[in-house]
């Protein structure tokens, strides 16, 4: 067995109740490592052969939580959430701060592989060795802050009645879903600790649709023991102190973005991207930090950066709100996106958000565009069932929210994502209204624009990544750059929070899987092999897509066409990508990737890579193009 | 470094913790050589979100957690203050947890013996880590004549405190 695991894995049937625990051998875990690489082995080996028929919100779909060999070594503890996505029908390694994956760890187990769905809501509650899945009808329907409260409470009472003598017992850590993953929303996320989520891939509805409300992890043992611990203790003390040198990142967090990416670098979206530049001095850092910031310095487990503050506000009419700083995402899109320019408004809708279980980033870019569609009298107020959606109108935007958390009304077409919602649009109005989406393969895209150039300087960003518009995958030549989406697969991958990895040198993060695993671990290895074979397998994923859509590289391999669009204002007026240099681009890193002119992997790539089955797989989709 | 003479106590200001955890981590790493939280000697709860806090010994004036020890595996280091415990003396009863006005101790999760901080021998670690990453909820202060005892509340307590100090009367729907 490779050290830095705990070689176990939980296999949990929700359909037949049955939980068993399985292995993967360690040529497995060698190449795909865990979390993201891992998911991507797991999904293709049991769901590989009839991917295209899979419905992700089926039964068929499974659901995989897993850590990885770094998991509370390395600065920064996370979980990986993956599966067949709702939104892009690839797969997505979605990642979430906290406990969660310490806990699993120390709980005897690198994951938690769920399949089959319950038949009534039911939670899985984890200590150590002892697994049960347990009713959660009086959950259900229950939201973010409830549903926590509750469970915290019942655990600890069920933790304290078998185990009387311990003393006090902590909390366990929580996944759960809001009500938006509930009512199958594909916007929704899996959370934890009331504000943070993996949003990414819309897995929540995944959990949702197995009537999987939470899942709660108590694990009392050490983590699984690494090689070399001399070592890893020199490697955390080295990621600790280059951190601890960025004052003001730790200060702030992403919270100087809502105001910074609008003005400084003319990248954030501002009413559904019609513009990416702001000047509102109202939405500086200065501004959140004075009037509700509660506490300035909040973390996940062995986090020196502390990205998180907490934030609530304390009068007028959205007194009471409490959310997480905003983040910089939820900064710009439950901020500038909807235009709104407050912090006040901004925790009050962010809060709404975390409370629903919806993803503010995938939320926040369907409500802008349904907003874009409803300013040009696409969308009318009839349509919006009463609700006047204009920019700058926070509770407008929150009726809308809980409309689309409870699929009511218009919700349940917004439900959808911008993506599915645009072509639904589009058929009853009879008009093109995908270019107002600002999306990329069904997902919708980060608060990072391309167009001025001067915060996502690649053209082809989200036009190449396996994950569409995720912001924390995107595409980047070369390949083995610190900017390449394959040096993203690692984070994931390891499962580590890669806020904790700006400015660490990537040997550092190597060097921690080395000493765990005592595995060997070049730069060649990763970058020309196992990287490279986790991207073919999430890029042959989401070519094969279905069942409801499938991708064309031809044409979805391309920015929202708004980014063809050049800036309105602001220092950086009148920039827009550029089509040619897109085409240029994309073909070099078609090259670079060894996919095919119409981006699909070539056979030879395949082959190098031990990936037959793949190219049988991919051989149809050729034949198409 | 040299260890003062004067018996020490580790200062806390609990509303300004981050839940990094950091402390739990150095505890673990000295005392186990492992990363092992609920081995920590100093924990971390988290019963509501923003409301983390260490819950670790105090070190009450009249130390009843030694006075319930029906086996003395429980002393008073004269040189630290801390509790010390043989742990092939404990038989895991618990009293000194009933004992303890915070129910901090807790069992060592896999050994057969109750865990106390020791205040690492008058060097506590979990300070060093929580003044290297500027927290500062964590302090060693000579240890004098003052209310220490106050410092032994149990989880749900504090908790109470913290909520309503963040969150208001709000805070309390939490609980």
């Amino acid at each position: 067995m490779i050290m830095g695991y705990t070689g176990k894995f939980l296999e949990v049937d929700l359909s037949s109740g049955k939980i068993t625990e399985t292995k993967f051998n360690d040529a497995v875990l060698k190449e795909y490592i865990g979390g993201r690489g891992l998911a991507t082995k797991i999904l293709w080996d049991r769901l590989g052969s009839r991917w295209e028929k899979i419905d992700p919100l089926s039964r068929e779909n499974i659901l995989l939580f897993l850590t990885g060999p770094l998991t509370g070594y390395y600065p920064g503890g996370r979980i990986c959430v993956s599966g067949k996505s709702p939104q892009s029908n690839g797969v997505i390694g979605s990642t979430v701060g906290g406990e969660f994956g310490v806990e699993l760890r120390c709980a005897g187990y690198d994951g938690i592989i769920v399949a089959g769905e319950a038949e009534k809501p039911v939670y899985l509650f984890v200590k150590d060795s002892d697994v049960e899945i347990r009713d959660a009808s009086h959950v259900w329907d229950k939201d973010a802050k409830q549903t926590m409260t509750v469970l915290t409470r019942e655990c600890r009472e069920l933790l304290r009645k078998r185990y009387p003598n311990y003393g006090e017992w902590k909390e366990p850590a929580f996944l759960y879903v809001g009500q938006a993953g509930e009512n199958k929303v594909r916007t929704a996320v899996v959370a934890a600790k009331w504000t943070h989520a993996a949003g990414y891939g819309g897995y929540g509805a995944v959990m949702g649709a197995k009537k999987l409300k939470t899942v709660a992890v108590k694990g009392t043992g050490p983590l699984p023991e690494a090689v070399d611990m001399r070592r890893v203790k020199r490697l955390i003390k080295r990621v600790n102190d280059i951190v601890y040198e960025h004052v003001l990142w730790r200060r702030w967090g992403t919270g100087g973005g809502g105001y910074v990416v609008g003005a400084k670098t003319s990248s954030e979206p501002v009413r559904n991207w019609q513009d990416e530049w702001h000047d509102e001095r109202s939405y500086g850092v200065d501004q959140f930090e004075n009037r509700v910031w509660i506490k300035q310095y909040w973390s996940d487990f062995g986090c020196p950066t502390c990205c998180l503050k907490v934030a609530m506000v304390k009068s007028g009419k959205f007194k009471g709100a409490i959310t997480d700083n905003p983040d910089y995402e939820m900064q710009a899109y439950l901020g500038p996106n909807l235009g709104l320019f407050t912090p006040e408004e901004n925790v009050f809708l962010s809060a709404l958000i975390d409370d629903l279980g919806l993803c503010g980033i995938q939320t926040g870019n369907v409500m802008g565009f349904a907003a874009e569609l409803f300013q040009r009298g696409i969308l009318t107020k009839q349509d919006l069932d009463g609700i006047e959606l204009k920019w700058g109108d926070a509770e407008a935007f929150a009726a809308l929210a809980k409309k689309i958390a409870f699929r009511k009304g218009i919700g349940d077409l917004l439900a959808e994502g911008t993506y599915r919602a645009a072509l639904k649009i589009q058929k009853k109005k009879k008009m093109d209204v995908l270019k107002y989406a600002v999306q990329a393969k069904g997902i919708g895209i980060g608060a990072h624009g391309i167009r001025s150039g001067k915060d996502y300087p690649e053209a082809i960003a989200y036009v190449c990544s396996v994950q569409g518009g995720d912001h924390t995958s995107t595409a980047a030549l070369p390949l083995d750059g610190s900017g390449s989406e394959l040096a993203e697969i690692f984070n994931d991958s390891g499962v580590y929070c890669n806020f904790n990895s700006f400015g660490i040198p990537r040997k550092v993060k190597f060097d921690f899987y080395i000493a765990i695993t005592g595995m060997e671990l070049s730069m060649d290895d990763w970058f020309k092999y196992k990287a490279l074979r986790i991207l073919q397998l999430q890029r042959a994923m989401l070519l094969l897509g279905g069942p409801d859509l499938k991708w064309n590289p031809k044409i979805h391999d391309a920015n929202p066409p708004r980014f063809y669009e050049p800036l309105p204002s602001g220092p950086h007026k009148g920039k827009f990508a550029e089509k040619a240099k897109v085409e240029e681009d994309r073909k070099r890193y078609y090259e670079a990737a060894g996919w095919d002119e119409n981006g699909i992997p070539k056979t030879e790539t395949l082959r190098r890579l031990g990936l037959e089955n793949i190219n049988k797989a991919l051989e149809k989709l050729r034949y198409q193009s | 470094m040299t260890v003062k003479k004067e018996p020490i106590w580790i200062a806390r200001e609990l509303s300004k913790c981050s839940g990094c955890r950091k402390c739990e981590i150095a505890c673990s790493l000295a005392h186990e050589k492992r990363i092992w939280p609920e081995a920590s000697r100093i924990r971390v709860f988290m019963l509501v979100p923003g409301t983390d806090f260490p819950h670790f010994c105090a070190q009450c004036e009249n130390y009843p957690c030694v006075k319930a020890c029906p086996v003395n595996a429980l002393s008073v280091s004269k040189k630290t203050g801390a509790v010390s415990v043989k742990t092939k003396a404990c038989i895991a009863c618990g009293k000194c947890i009933d004992a303890c006005p915070g129910r901090i101790p807790h069992m060592h999760p896999t050994k057969n013996y109750i865990v106390i901080c020791d205040l690492c021998n008058g060097d506590p670690k979990c300070v060093k880590v929580c003044e290297e990453g500027g927290w500062n909820v964590l302090t060693k202060v000579t240890r004098r004549n003052q209310a220490y005892k106050l410092y032994a509340r149990t989880p749900e307590d504090i908790t109470k405190s913290l909520a309503i100090k963040m969150y208001g009367e709000q805070g309390e729907k939490y609980l």
